[in-house]
């Protein structure tokens, strides 16, 4: 439901997109029901929403890959049928995904210009000096310092951005949809961005902004609407509302201990690590974690600690150090020797380094624990349903059922499909890098309450993450590391989120 | 259940072939001895299509298998001879069957080597040895066949009325689809194969498990490397030039996916049937072997686009 006076307030003349009484269903689910939507030309509009909240669902429509079952989309004051992607982009929509869509081995000018090649003097042959020129020149205009020459694989992922920005600008786009464009960027590179979108926005182009990052959010969108269960609960201007305010709308519930209160009991050493290094750039690194604590690991892009976790992890060989659980020494060579020594490890990419995606959920939580549930030598199906099915109720996964395949889940479920294979496991340290990234606040906050648990079950935990807001809400200390090194290791009640980032971000001066 | 329905499709065109069959050549196509005879004939690529399917599964290729074959009853034939002279029988042919059958292996073995620790690209390993296991097929014998008149029990052997060698077929179709759903190797193959890294991290011995599908394969090449030699009754080190190819399409038609981690053994079986009926039916309606090449190759691309576009369907039913 839109309320009246947001509505009242945007006259067509300022509209660039309007989409109204849009329902679709997959099936027997509804996946948007009755759903409008308006954009005001020169504007940023972000869109929140859980995952599964269908803001996809609603993006894919505009874009022509689905059709809705009801509901008109107007552009720009004409009512437009789009049903197919070519349609969506003649309109002037735009789409920029997650996963960026370039050709990495071709150049920044050829990659704008994929599909829409100027035509030279000889047949098959195109202009490359007026598509580089015109690239340039395009660049130029929005102040983008790019150069059109340079191989798009050379490029960082900030600047990737910046050639699917040239690749919509080149199309005429007027409507540019950016699904979580800062999910892959550091902070430089993210405020880089914002300042590209706040210059498209001053000519005039619309943006539709996608992300779980609420403090972005805030900073950059003009108005902001809400997707709830399929439903638009609200949309109205930034200026109205706040992080907890956009958050009761999205979960439709007040998150009061967003961060939920933990029995900390913390007791003797579990984990030593001394003067760990490894041939990944690692150098040095020594701490202890204790039964039932989390300690968190903070430190900017790059800066070594997913390479700690490697490390300690049997991936990186290490040049020197020792690691000792429950006083213990540790020979750890493999990510198989990990395991055996009850080592979890939840990587950072989910889809990459974490799941099978087409393989049944099941699969993907017993895939290191065959033997440790009696299934060395046969594996019975039933029983391993049965046992991931338990697990998977205790941590309240959302899914189709145990055979169902894993790219069936949302992206918070897929992440708890992970951490139901390392409870499986029962680990005694577990290490988790970045667990609540791409995945909504609801779903965050069922990952803190499990890390919380298994705290509370004596198990040692390192906590990774980029996020010092959820360091300080979880953590019983942090460290932080810098080029490989640790710089700190800090009492989150005792210091501030801006003393760690000076940590993390700043030669000390020696 | 659309999963079953993909599954229906490569039987029901197999079915579908049969009835067809009956009906245009009752008494030609509909007898024992015809079908017998389809599936002897199918035996020795089913068997090996058996390797190939973990190892499509697994996201790799194995291109030497035809190489290998010759290779394996080349060096069985060899052992045969140098055994028990120019007409060996007896226990010279057990222990010859058994030296072709260890000479798969190793080939296989070797193939998984190279592939984990020089970690080389499946097919371009395999390319390499498909021309080297040849070469030397080629050269133990200058280039000629050995003769072994007393060596057809494999072939020409039945036991309650079924040859050997279909018998072996069978047994090994049964043994490897219970390996592949119930062992964790057969796990692993699939994990592998659909992500290799997740596999690794996972705690998956990635190296060690790729050696043993490349060694197992190894193994089922040398059985029909083995069968070969008995039909012919010699090993001929021109066997199974291009049998990849034949044994690649029966898997594909399977249902398997080249990029890794889908496959069933069932579906290969199906597939080899398939083809092995097809080139039976066109043998008994006189249409040359020259079209029989056109005809399986549209079956092949049919197959594959249709269980595309099946897929597709139901991935577009999916959300978020």
């Amino acid at each position: 439901m839109i309320a009246t006076t947001t509505n009242n307030r945007l006259s067509d003349t300022e509209t660039s997109l309007r989409m109204t009484g849009i329902s679709k269903q997959f099936g027997p689910v509804k996946a948007l029901s009755d759903v409008s939507f308006t954009v005001r030309r020169g504007t940023v509009h972000a869109l929140v929403g859980e995952n599964g909240a269908g803001k996809s669902t609603l993006m894919k429509i505009l874009a022509g890959v689905y059709q809705p079952e009801a509901g008109t989309i107007e552009i720009n004051g004409k009512v437009q049928r789009l049903s197919k992607p070519a349609e969506a982009l003649a309109a002037g929509i735009s789409m920029i995904y997650q996963e960026l869509d370039l050709a990495e081995h071709l150049t920044v000018a050829e990659n704008v210009f994929l599909g829409m090649e100027l035509p030279g003097r000889l047949l098959f042959i195109m202009d490359h000096k007026k598509m580089i020129e015109q690239t340039a020149e395009i660049a130029q205009r929005f102040n983008f310092n790019i150069n059109p020459t340079t191989v798009v694989e050379e490029l960082p992922m900030g600047d990737c951005q910046v050639v699917e920005i040239l690749k919509a600008l080149m199309r005429k786009a007027s409507i540019i949809v950016m699904d979580e464009p800062t999910s892959s960027l550091s902070e430089t590179e993210a405020a880089m961005l914002f300042k590209l979108v706040k210059a498209l926005r001053r000519q005039g182009l619309s943006i539709i902004y996608i992300s779980h990052r609420l403090e972005e959010i805030v900073g950059l969108a003009d108005d902001v609407s809400v997707l709830r269960d399929g439903r638009m609960v609200h949309s109205g201007a930034m200026a109205e509302l706040d992080i907890p305010k956009i958050v009761h709308h999205m979960v439709g519930r007040e998150l009061k201990d967003f961060f939920p209160a933990r029995n900390v009991n913390i007791g003797a050493t579990r984990v030593k690590v001394r003067n760990l290094s490894s041939q990944n750039g690692v150098e040095d690194i020594s701490f202890d974690i204790r039964k039932g604590e989390i300690v968190g690991m903070a430190g900017l892009v790059g800066a070594g600690r997913t390479q700690v976790a490697k490390a300690l992890f049997g991936i990186d060989r290490k040049t020197s150090g020792t690691i000792e659980l429950d006083e213990r020494h540790l020979e750890i060579n493999s990510p198989t020797d990990a395991i055996a020594n009850h080592i979890a490890f939840l990587t950072e990419d989910r889809k990459r380094t974490g799941l099978c995606l087409e393989l049944p959920c099941s699969w993907n939580v017993t895939l290191p624990n065959l033997v440790a549930i009696g299934m060395k030598n046969i594996i019975k199906p039933g029983l391993e349903s049965k046992i991931v099915t338990n697990i998977a109720n205790r941590i309240s996964i959302k899914w189709l059922g145990p055979q169902a395949p894993v790219d069936s889940l949302s992206g918070g479920n897929q992440q708890k499909i992970l951490i139901a294979r390392w409870l499986l496991a029962q680990s005694k340290f577990m290490i988790f890098d970045e667990p609540t990234r791409g995945i909504d606040v609801g779903a965050k906050k069922e990952v803190y309450s499990l890390l919380n648990e298994l705290a509370e079950e004596g198990k040692a935990i390192l906590f990774i993450s980029s996020e010092l807001p959820e360091l300080f809400g979880i953590a019983d200390r942090i460290l932080v590391m810098r080029r490989g090194r640790l710089v700190g290791n800090v009492n989150p009640k005792e210091t501030t989120q801006e003393e760690v980032m000076h940590l993390a971000a700043v030669e000390a001066a020696q | 259940m659309s999963k079953l329905a993909r599954q229906l499709l490569p039987f029901g065109s197999l079915i579908l072939i049969i009835c067809f069959l009956s009906a245009l050549k009752p008494d030609t196509f509909l007898t024992t001895d015809n079908f017998l005879n389809v599936l002897r004939r199918s035996s020795v690529n089913g068997i090996i299509a058996v390797g190939m399917t973990a190892i499509i599964i697994s996201a790799g290729i194995d291109l030497s298998v035809g190489s290998m074959m010759a290779l394996s009853g080349m060096v069985g034939a060899w052992v045969m001879i140098l055994i028990g002279g120019t007409n060996p029988q007896g226990a010279a042919l057990v222990l010859g069957t058994f030296v072709g059958i260890v000479t798969g292996i190793a080939c296989g073995s070797l193939n998984g080597l190279l592939v984990t620790k020089l970690k080389l690209p499946p097919f371009i390993v395999t390319l390499g040895t498909m021309s080297t296991f040849r070469g030397i097929s080629y050269v133990m014998n200058a280039g000629k066949p050995y003769n072994i008149p007393h060596y057809k029990y494999l072939n020409e052997g039945v036991v309650l009325g079924i040859p050997i060698s279909v018998l072996i077929f069978a047994f090994i179709i049964a043994l490897a689809g219970f390996l592949l759903k119930y062992s964790r190797l057969g796990r692993y193959t699939y994990a592998i194969g659909s992500n290799r890294e997740a596999a690794f991290h996972a705690g998956v011995n990635v190296d060690s498990c790729l050696i043993r599908i490349y060694a197992l394969t190894g193994l089922v090449v040398g059985i029909a490397a083995m069968i070969t030699t008995s039909r012919a009754v010699s090993a001929q080190p021109t066997a199974g030039v291009t049998l990849e190819l034949d044994i690649i399409a029966a898997v594909v038609i399977g249902g398997a996916s080249l990029s890794g981690g889908r496959g069933t053994i069932i579906g290969t079986l199906i597939g080899t049937l398939l083809i092995s009926f097809l080139r039976n039916g066109c043998t008994l309606l006189d249409i040359s072997t020259n079209v029989q090449l056109i005809v399986i190759g549209a079956v092949i691309i049919i197959a594959v686009a249709v269980d595309q576009l099946a897929r597709s369907k139901a991935a577009a039913g999916q959300f978020e």
